[in-house]
């Protein structure tokens, strides 16, 4: 499974990438993760590429994702093309306010943002997303992406740890 | 392999902790894009066990702070991207010259001049034909996934200090900004006995020993760098490696290494599957070049070759002096800091393919 | 017989390639005479430059290694952070330390490497055959400034230890001159308090040696002498720019 996540630094994007990676990685997959870099550390686009395979990755760059997580309207107006028929987009409607007119794809509108701030989860609008990714395509265990939460939250913030599982699990709600 | 002991890690920062884990203690470095976390990760880890992580005024300064150090008997160690690396040339001539071991970390970039950040094989002329003035090589390692950036890291250092000759990890900027799973090797090192040419002080107990690369004599020079080239014989001999992946009837034959050998394979895979009888060459010594399995492959009836590059074809002189007119070489790179597409690599196979038919 | 004077054992017994007159030799002396009296040849591994000095390695009995033009502190950096009991010293000219190798001097001295620089400035490029040094005097003739420096277009001498002495992490420096006994005695001094200081890790040392260069100044050794005296001396006055060697730069 290719994927693509994309928004503003400082959504969490390239953490989201990390943890679905790192799910891989518990259940014995092949995995890669590959951030762009840029001289924008803050404020400016953030991607990832994720694969997660029965076989050795290729190329880790995902041109073509199978699923899109787009975060910003930017990220959205560049990638939503390139997502190969039959795949899926998850989009954060807060702060995407249009709607896709491919029909050869799912989309799935989630008001991550929102729903964070609304439920005491700021900053967290990734995860939900993760999550709802998690329940549309089933990428890994659920137990497993709480396990590889623990490995991705760093040891000076585990206070942050099940906040971000709470923001899975609510994606999965959706 | 049991999942507890695999961590995902980050090529420039899995480097690093191969780096340590194989026993260097001394990293002068000095900040570029994209090798950046190398040094940060050497800032963190080096201050608590004892090592020195130090941040140097420049790379030209760097790469003569590990000339001191690697002098000292110890493991010692740089890493930049390609505008650096051609600042550390001038000091890898002298530890070429001065028969000094150490590694070198290049994390290319596009170029030339400022260039780009984004990655590049561009630098592969630098690293196997001049990485320094005078006559002189270096040992050149291409790792394709972070687990072999680990694995060669190992490897790199104990050549180094085998042969006595500075080496250097050939990675580019997407190899050292992905993340892969990796294990590292429960490896004991065992320390080389460097107490015949050290500078460590003479106790007053032996006669002085002098690092240097300075022969006034032509004879005496010429003696120096042909001994020197004796030994290089013995590494071309011992320690060419590179992987082949379904050459054993292939009629046309990739050859890639590092980020790009990872594309040229799903490209393969993919011209396997109409029918076209491709492999994949992938050289991981670029210096010793593996050229007796280019050879190998003519011999066994290829009709071409393609090198692919992140570069404008550099890697294609190496082919095409291997194939030696004995078969077509073709060329497909994508520069400035562009990844070629598994897409493309199948063209221009297929391009190859059909112009044999 | 009791011996009265003799060379150090740290100097090893051969001629060396100096020009007659020129000061390197007793400067050579000073070194090995400083590590003789402190203990130390068996632990002291030592750094020639490129310049006239570039074959130190051949006279002193110490560990010596050669280093690229200018990099000597950078090298000796290298060595003292892999060899932090050893005591590490550069041997360098003007050209070397304060042109091609400026950036190296002055971030070793600013880290407070714990190392010792010995500067011979004799204010010409001696082994290249006499062109101007960053320490040529204005209107000084050399074959690169035929119509002497031109201070409009070469720009002005570099004062080395005056320069240094404005960075925190330099525990000693001083200028010195071997033009007489009584000034060769007090290089001699100074050379044993730079290693000493180093010993004690006090942080980084320089002692700037003023020197002759009778071939390329055109002079006879005694009138290079002279020179010296009534050209470098104003421009570079001898005496002490730094002395942190009681507490360190790093004091607790």
């Amino acid at each position: 499974m290719n994927i693509l996540l994309a928004g503003f630094g400082g959504q969490g994007v390239l953490f989201a990438g990390k943890v679905m990676a790192y799910s891989g990685l518990l259940e014995e997959k092949y995995v890669s993760w590959l951030p762009s870099y840029g001289p924008e550390m803050r404020g400016g686009t953030a991607n990832c590429s994720v694969c997660i395979s029965d076989q050795p990755i290729g190329s880790p760059l995902v041109l073509n994702p199978d699923v899109l997580i787009a975060m910003n309207l930017p990220s959205y107006d560049k990638f939503i093309d390139a997502v190969v028929p039959g795949g899926i987009a998850v989009i954060d409607s807060s702060l995407i306010n249009k709607k896709c007119t491919r029909t050869d794809i799912q989309c799935f509108y989630v008001p991550a943002t929102e729903l964070a701030d609304e439920k005491g989860l700021h900053g967290l609008a990734n995860n939900i997303i993760v999550g709802k990714v998690l329940k549309e395509t089933g990428f890994a265990k659920t137990e497993t992406v709480e396990a590889a939460m623990a490995k991705c939250v760093p040891a000076k913030k585990q206070h942050l740890l099940e906040p971000n599982i709470n923001a899975v699990k609510l994606g999965m709600s959706l | 392999m049991a999942s507890s002991q695999k961590v995902l890690m980050k090529g420039n920062e899995a480097l690093a902790e191969a780096a340590i884990q194989a026993g260097c203690r001394h990293f002068f470095g000095y900040p570029i894009t994209p090798q950046t976390e190398v040094a940060a990760y050497m800032a963190k880890r080096m201050p608590k066990i004892g090592g020195t992580y130090l941040q140097a005024e420049s790379e030209v300064a760097a790469i003569n702070m590990v000339y001191g150090a690697s002098s000292a008997g110890v493991r010692a160690m740089t890493s930049s991207s390609s505008p650096g690396i051609s600042l550390k040339t001038e000091g890898i001539s002298y530890l070429a010259g001065a028969d000094l071991p150490c590694l070198i970390i290049n994390v290319q970039r596009g170029g030339p001049g400022l260039g780009g950040i984004q990655p590049s094989q561009a630098d592969y002329w630098q690293a196997t034909r001049a990485p320094g003035h005078g006559d002189l090589h270096i040992l050149v390692f291409a790792p394709a996934t972070i687990q072999e950036m680990v694995d060669l890291v190992f490897d790199a250092f104990e050549l180094a200090d085998t042969y006595r000759m500075p080496a250097m990890i050939l990675a580019d900027g997407m190899l050292g900004q992905m993340m892969e799973p990796v294990i590292f090797p429960e490896k004991q090192v065992t320390p080389i006995d460097k107490s015949g040419w050290a500078t460590t002080g003479t106790q007053c107990q032996r006669p002085h020993h002098v690092t240097n690369s300075l022969f006034l004599q032509p004879d005496q020079l010429e003696q120096k760098v042909v001994e020197r080239f004796e030994r290089y014989a013995q590494i071309q001999e011992k320690h060419t490696r590179c992987e082949e992946y379904l050459t054993e009837d292939a009629e046309y034959v990739v050859v890639a290494y590092g980020a790009t050998a990872r594309i040229a394979r799903s490209a393969v895979n993919a011209a396997r599957e109409q029918g076209i009888k491709a492999g994949l060459i992938r050289p991981i010594t670029l210096w010793p070049y593996p050229s007796a399995a280019i050879s190998a492959a003519v011999d066994r009836g290829a009709k071409g070759f393609l090198s692919v590059e992140m570069s404008m074809g550099q890697m294609v002189d190496d082919v095409r002096l291997a194939v030696n007119g004995r078969a077509q070489v073709a060329f497909f790179g994508r520069t400035g800091g562009i990844i070629p597409t598994p897409a493309e690599v199948l063209e221009h196979i297929q391009k190859l393919a059909g112009g044999e038919r | 017989m009791a011996v009265v004077y003799q060379r150090p054992h740290s100097l090893i017994d051969i001629p060396t390639h100096y020009c007659p007159g020129c000061t390197h030799g007793i400067i050579h002396k000073l070194v090995a005479q400083a590590m003789d009296d402190l203990g130390v040849e068996g632990k002291a591994v030592g750094v020639a430059p490129v310049g006239c000095s570039v074959m130190a390695y051949d006279y002193f009995n110490c560990d010596m290694l050669e280093a690229a033009h200018g990099r000597a502190p950078a090298v000796a950096t290298g060595l003292k952070r892999a060899l932090p009991d050893n005591l590490i010293f550069t041997y360098q000219g003007d050209g070397d330390l304060a042109a091609i190798g400026t950036a190296e001097t002055v971030h070793a001295a600013t880290r407070g490497e714990n190392i010792t620089v010995i500067f011979v400035n004799n204010a010409i490029y001696g082994m290249t055959g006499g062109q101007m040094a960053p320490t040529t005097l204005p209107g000084q003739v050399t074959q690169t400034t035929p119509y002497g420096r031109d201070i409009h277009t070469a720009g002005f001498p570099i004062r080395v230890c005056e320069m240094l002495s404005t960075l925190s992490g330099v525990a000693y420096a001083e200028r010195v001159a071997v033009d007489t006994i009584p000034n060769i005695r007090k290089a001699q001094a100074a050379i044993k308090k730079a290693f000493t200081c180093q010993l004690e890790k006090k942080g980084f040392s320089i002692v700037e040696i003023l020197s002759t260069c009778p071939t390329n100044w055109g002079l006879s050794p005694k009138e290079a002498l002279q020179w010296l005296r009534d050209n470098m001396m104003p421009y570079y006055p001898l005496g002490v720019y730094t002395d942190r060697t009681e507490k360190g730069v790093r004091p607790e």
